[in-house]
């Protein structure tokens, strides 16, 4: 059967199961588009390339599955960087199929060509620029499968214009790619390893990570804390793979951790990294970090393993899968903990707890942020993803919002890019439409991709803002509180526009709120109404984010804020 | 740690950017790479890159670690902690006049060096050596007077597989 290479795209997306496309057309990819035209795959009209990429980068992360992206050459290419390397430093599977301008014309500079291949090789998992139409089923085909297999990551394909122009007998048995998937199953010895490790531990910890959501591996690792009553951290990625309202649960660690995770970390003597790579915010600095314990580190990717923290016992596998056969070793051989001692253990954290449990200064005159996250999770029963912006906003939104599933928190951990809750918000509420999803966010990230109301507006993606509205860039403006004696150089965002008649102008519902009072009344009409809705909170302006680890400190050195007194 | 020269073989997939994620992951982490040499293997589309790089033990690891995530690469040896052999080559130009002559003939003679081309301006001789005999060649070779040079990074086979 002859094809042209845009049928050739349309028909491995359909046979990839592919619904939605994010995107946004331009010169060299007019042709894509008039197939799209006949397509039964969706295809949102975003109003920046950007957007697009968070868009599906925040499908990917609530479905599991691979968001597609297509976009022009040139500009609309390199609009895309900011949200692959999003997608990249927090492994999340993405194509994006970038235009080029036709093969004879590379290295011409040609209108609107640039070498978005070579732009984005450091932030992607893997590139392609398609030479010509031969490659271009089984490049397709390829990049679809590195994206998702082993550990996931974000995959660019470059389509020159006449390529897709080109014409080729289709014959889907002659596809032919290697195979990349990195499955590991760990060997038994390293479960024998870890049985006398937790044989011996009076006080061991799991930290749960991003890799355990990425390999759906929340239920072996829920399981094996319950079953062993071994207490959990996580990482910001980590969020929602263990139950948020869990006893066991001990919240976030790290710059931001609560101060029962971080003293635990401090004093634990078994630490159980799963699916995580050890960032910097995590650790603080790494000479303090974990020092009483042994290290035990799962993870499906080698490169992560003795990067940051050297551990004693490195497990390569995927996370479900080893833990499986952990939980499988320890049962066959009768692991039980020592009861006096995991008492002892429990019993201390239950006291760091009580001294210092996650709080704020409740205030008649002005909305506290935490008070807002806090009504939301009491309103929406569950029933909701939240995606969040970057900054104050997503560290109150992992401290006070308790997540109970894997996958419903979307947000940028290691890149931390301020604009991607919107987007991400419009591609998650494509995927679950019967959910609440709302994008927790600040006045100075909100900002960053306001446009893509537009959208949500367009397609009637009901999705929810609720804004934290300070007035400021909140959690620089916190580290020129604490470590730059109040200067604060350029971080004022008073001048801002008017959010509820900005809203409305896009068509979109704007409601205010600026009484403690009326938090939850905002918050219930908003969640009720069937459009996009953007909920104005006029927070209290100065309010920071606490407990906070400052730079270059151990994490079990914590500022507490208005707690300081207890320490 | 002790840093020190490592000498790494890689086997890839003979595309047009392997090279350049290669020395991508390397130069974003701050590596010079201080040698190289790629060229296809027994098949065209295979290819074998060596190349060094100093650096302590740890980081090392750390980027052979890396290297082997790339889709293209397919297998990452460090041929520094293994029984190997090393060659690199030198071609070099020496000018002749008629007071150098004489002096250049005779040393080409003492160290049996290997003369490629020889004309009556001129003489270019083919050197190969593991990286002391190459460093001896052209101290020698130094007075004499060098117009110009090319040398090739290290290559490298393991004694046993």
């Amino acid at each position: 059967m002859k094809l042209k290479g845009t049928q050739i795209l349309l028909k491995i997306l359909e046979e990839e199961k592919v619904e939605i496309i994010f995107g946004y057309p331009g010169g060299t990819v007019l042709d894509i588009y008039d197939r799209l035209y006949k397509s039964k795959i969706k295809h949102i009209l975003v109003r920046h390339e950007q957007g697009a990429v968070h868009a599906a980068d925040g499908y990917a992360r609530a479905t599991g599955k691979v968001g597609v992206c297509l976009v022009t050459s040139g500009p609309g290419a390199t609009n895309t960087v900011t949200g692959i390397a999003t997608a990249n430093m927090d492994s999340i599977p993405l194509v994006v199929f970038t235009g080029q301008v036709p093969t004879f014309l590379i290295g011409n500079d040609a209108f609107q060509e640039c070498d978005i291949t070579g732009i984005t090789r450091p932030c992607t998992k893997h590139n392609f620029l398609v030479r010509n139409i031969e490659e271009l089923a089984s490049t397709i085909k390829e990049a679809f499968h590195i994206a998702r297999s082993g550990r996931p990551g974000p995959v660019l394909v470059d389509l020159p214009k006449n390529v897709m122009a080109a014409e080729i007998n289709y014959d889907p048995a002659k596809i032919k790619f290697r195979n990349y998937d990195t499955f590991h199953k760990p060997a038994p010895k390293k479960m024998a390893h870890v049985y006398e490790m937790l044989a011996h531990a009076q006080k061991p910890l799991i930290v749960t990570g991003g890799g355990v959501i990425l390999g759906k591996a929340s239920a072996e690792l829920t399981a094996l804390a319950r079953r062993y009553q071994i207490p959990v951290t996580g990482t910001l990625m980590g969020i929602g793979s263990f139950p948020g309202m869990d006893p066991l649960w001990l919240g976030m660690l790290g710059m931001h951790g609560t101060y029962y995770a971080n003293m635990a970390v401090s004093h634990c003597d078994l630490l159980i990294a799963v699916g995580v790579r050890f960032d910097d915010r995590v650790t603080g600095t790494i000479d303090t970090f974990a020092t009483n314990a042994e290290i035990v580190q799962i993870d499906i990717d080698p490169s992560s393993i003795n990067r940051n923290v050297v551990v004693d016992l490195p497990i390569i596998g995927d996370t479900k899968a080893t833990l499986k056969d952990m939980i499988k070793f320890l049962t066959e051989h009768n692991y039980a903990p020592q009861a006096s001692y995991r008492k002892e253990w429990l019993d201390q954290i239950a006291i760091w707890k009580e001294k210092v449990p996650l709080s704020y200064c409740r205030d008649g005159r002005f909305i506290k942020p935490q008070h807002v996250i806090e009504t939301l999770h009491k309103i929406a029963q569950g029933n909701i993803i939240v995606t969040t912006e970057v900054g104050q906003n997503q560290m109150w939104t992992a401290q006070f919002f308790p997540f109970d599933e894997p996958n419903t928190l979307v947000t940028s951990g290691g890149l931390g890019t301020m604009g991607y809750g919107l987007p991400a918000a419009i591609g998650v509420k494509c995927a679950f439409p019967d959910k609440h999803v709302v994008d927790i966010a600040g006045d100075g990230s909100i900002q960053m991709n306001i446009q893509e109301l537009a959208t949500a507006a367009q397609y009637k993606i009901n999705v929810k803002i609720v804004l934290l509205n300070n007035g400021y860039l909140g959690m620089v403006r916190q580290w020129q509180e604490l470590f730059y004696e109040k200067r604060y150089s350029h971080t004022d965002m008073t001048y801002a526009p008017d959010f509820v008649k900005l809203a409305e102008a896009y068509g979109v519902v704007g409601l205010r709120a600026t009484k403690p009072a009326e938090v939850e009344k905002t918050l219930r009409e908003g969640l009720a109404i069937e459009k996009p809705v953007l909920m104005d909170f006029q927070v209290s302006r100065e309010e920071c984010v606490y407990p906070m680890v400052g730079p270059g400190s151990s994490i079990s050195d914590m500022k507490l804020g208005t707690r300081e007194m207890i320490n | 740690m002790e840093k020190k020269e490592h000498i790494i073989s890689i086997l890839v997939h003979n595309k047009p950017d392997v090279l350049a994620r290669i020395a991508g992951i390397l130069g974003g982490k701050g590596y010079n790479i201080e040698s190289l040499c790629v060229n296809t293997t027994t098949s065209y589309e295979i290819s074998k890159i060596v190349m060094t790089t100093i650096g302590n033990q740890a980081t090392i690891t750390r980027i052979e670690n890396q290297l082997r995530k790339f889709v293209d690469v397919i297998a990452v040896n460090n041929l520094t902690n293994v029984e190997s052999i090393h060659r690199e080559m030198i071609l070099v130009r020496l000018n002749l006049s008629a007071d150098s002559r004489e002096q250049v003939t005779k040393t080409i003679e003492t160290y049996q060096w290997k003369v490629i081309v020889s004309a009556d301006a001129y003489v270019i001789l083919e050197i190969t050596g593991d990286k002391p005999q190459i460093d001896f060649a052209l101290a020698r070779l130094e007075p004499l007077g060098i117009a110009d040079i090319t040398r090739t990074g290290i290559i490298a086979l393991e004694l046993e597989n």
